[in-house]
């Protein structure tokens, strides 16, 4: 096969496997019958109406939900006036902070999850709830800092100078001329941080305990019991859930610069 | 008023860190003069602007403006303006937000903001442009906002960094017409920054060259034209002849050579342009190595005793054979009388 044939073909088996199971969820969601099972035996949306009905899912959405929004915004917090530090003034060891600020990403979740179980909520009996909303804060941090610095960088440090000299504080000037232009980048880390946290499974499945648990951790364990399509009705509504947020993002801020 | 010291820089020494930058400067400058800054990057100039301007603190020494210290006075509250170099204008604001900017902060009332800020972009022609935002803008445009945005301001002193070097030969023109109106009409005192010598004496009153974080000279554009007094300010306006002078002779070639004609005690140095060198006569002899026809004159390389030495000529005279042996000579009452050479 000439390169000409050869790599757009290897390009479509690519995005075959990257949102192929995507269609078959689909497809399993609206099937008809009683277990999850591809193909889809007959057509319903029976299951996708049932998700709405169990409860715990309804309970779990909503702790996820306020983990999501919560964490990244605990994240964004901490995360703006840190990578405007990296970014504006010259720290020894800003390499070393910014390898460290990465490092949830780079420790495999497994590993997270067990040393805050084993290290913070055995030894000082924790809350659940509060423990889990500082592990999605930390594991959204490094989403904060990566995006908010990039469009950090992108802005002249100088239009600060600028405002000082027009009669500005310093703090003013930060509130009046950064945040305004880095404003789009705020708020793609705030998406990608939403979906990151939304998703997590392997920390939130050590933390999760008695009463408290997250959407996706429900979701196995409703499965190791029912082996019905609900499951994949309530996953094919999450990731249209998930693709309306990033297309509109897209839409509106520009969404792939940032990320 | 005119002739008192209006800003005032006493033994300033500016320091990054432990490299000083600038080091006892006493400079003088008078109300509504337009002053350069010309010097070579790295030489202190940019960093005594910004220490004008508030941006960095001295490490010693004093800033005084229109009679009060302001040493230590915050960059927000000096009333001086500056125009960066990149301009720095605002990007998420439209053209009559960037030039209204202050005003708000100001908190003066909206009607007088938005006269202001109309009459602003009206002086440097840009009404037409201000709902745009700074991106749609070209960058002569764009620093015609800058300058507006600082002279809404009324501010005491006005400093700009590099303000020509951005902009293509018509609009330099342009800006440079603009500057000087400006400072006619609101008869602001204007510093600005340079390394570009030809900018420095189309533009200023006075030109201070600096070198090393040290004044070199200052003067007016005259002055350092025609009269520079150390042997780099001669090279930075273009003498290319320079010679060291040791007891009334000049240090050229194999040894001390005398000079027709006497000099004041204390020269370190002469100069001669190119232009100033006269061939066909004279004491000495040189072989021409090579020459460049320019339009209006003729440029020589010669290859002397002395040195090489670059002579020019009106190209109306016959040109001058490379090879052949020429005399010429480096006339005392035209050179410039170097004090410092080192």
């Amino acid at each position: 096969m000439t390169p000409r044939v050869f790599t757009p073909l290897v390009l479509f088996l690519v995005i075959g496997f990257l949102i192929g199971p995507f269609f078959i969820i689909v497809a399993a969601s609206l099937s008809g019958g009683e277990t999850l099972a591809f193909p889809p035996q007959g057509f319903s949306l029976k299951w996708v109406a049932k998700v709405f009905t169990v409860e715990s899912f309804q309970e779990s959405f909503a702790i996820s939900m306020l983990l999501a929004i919560g964490g990244t915004a605990a994240a964004l917090v901490l995360g703006v006036p840190a990578s405007y530090a990296l970014s504006r003034y010259k720290l020894p060891f800003s390499e070393t902070i910014r390898t460290i600020v990465s490092l949830p990403i780079i420790v495999p979740g497994i590993i997270v999850g067990l040393a805050l179980l084993r290290y913070i909520v055995v030894p000082f009996g924790l809350n659940i709830t509060l423990t889990l909303f500082l592990a999605h804060t930390a594991l959204v941090l490094p989403y904060a800092v990566r995006v908010v610095s990039a469009s950090l960088n992108n802005l002249r440090s100088d239009i600060e100078e600028a405002a000082v000299l027009l009669g500005s504080s310093r703090a003013g000037a930060f509130f009046r001329v950064v945040m305004p232009n880095i404003r789009s980048g705020i708020l793609a880390a705030f998406i990608l941080g939403f979906v990151t946290s939304f998703n997590q499974v392997p920390v939130s499945l050590f933390l999760s305990g008695p009463g408290v648990r997250t959407l996706p951790i429900d979701m196995l364990s409703y499965m190791e019991i029912t082996y019905d399509p609900s499951v994949a009705a309530l996953s094919a509504l999450l990731a249209f859930m998930s693709i309306g947020i990033v297309f509109l993002a897209e839409r509106f801020l520009g969404f792939s610069r940032y990320v | 008023m005119s002739d008192a010291a209006f800003l005032n820089l006493e033994k300033l020494t500016l320091a990054y860190g432990d490299t000083v930058a600038v080091k006892d400067l006493d400079l003088s400058i008078r109300k509504g003069e337009l002053v350069a800054f010309l010097g070579p990057s790295g030489c202190g100039k940019t960093t005594t602007m910004r220490s004008i301007a508030g941006l960095l603190s001295p490490a010693s020494g004093a800033i005084k403006l229109d009679g009060a210290d302001i040493t230590r006075v915050s960059a927000n509250k000096r009333s001086v303006g500056l125009v960066f170099q990149s301009y720095a204008l605002f990007p998420h604001l439209t053209v009559f937000e960037n030039v209204a900017f202050g005003l708000r902060l100001k908190k003066l009332p909206a009607s007088e903001i938005e006269s202001k800020v109309t009459a602003g972009l009206k002086s440097v022609g840009l009404s037409k442009f201000s709902a745009r935002k700074p991106g749609e803008l070209s960058g002569g445009q764009q620093q015609r906002v800058a300058l507006a945005r600082s002279m809404v301001m009324e501010p005491k002193v006005l400093l700009l960094d590099e303000p020509l070097s951005n902009l293509d030969a018509r609009l330099r023109l342009e800006m440079r017409t603009e500057l000087q109106r400006v400072q006619k009409e609101t008869g602001v005192t204007m510093i600005f920054v340079t390394h570009d010598q030809g900018e420095a004496l189309s533009l200023a009153d006075r030109i201070v060259v600096m070198l090393n974080g040290a004044i070199e000279q200052i003067g007016t554009p005259e002055d350092i034209y025609n009269r520079p007094i150390s042997r780099f300010v001669a090279d930075f306006v273009g003498f290319e002849n320079i010679f060291a002078v040791e007891g009334g002779k000049l240090k050229a070639g194999n040894g001390p050579i005398d000079l027709s004609g006497s000099l004041p005690p204390d020269t370190a140095g002469l100069a001669w342009r190119p232009r100033m060198v006269t061939l066909g006569s004279g004491p000495f002899q040189g072989t021409v190595r090579g020459a460049s026809f320019s339009g209006s004159t003729r440029e020589y390389l010669l290859d002397t005793p002395l040195g090489a030495i670059k002579a020019e000529e009106d190209a109306a005279l016959a040109a001058r054979e490379t090879g052949s042996t020429i005399a010429f000579d480096l006339p005392v009452e035209k050179a410039a009388c170097l004090k410092k050479f080192g």
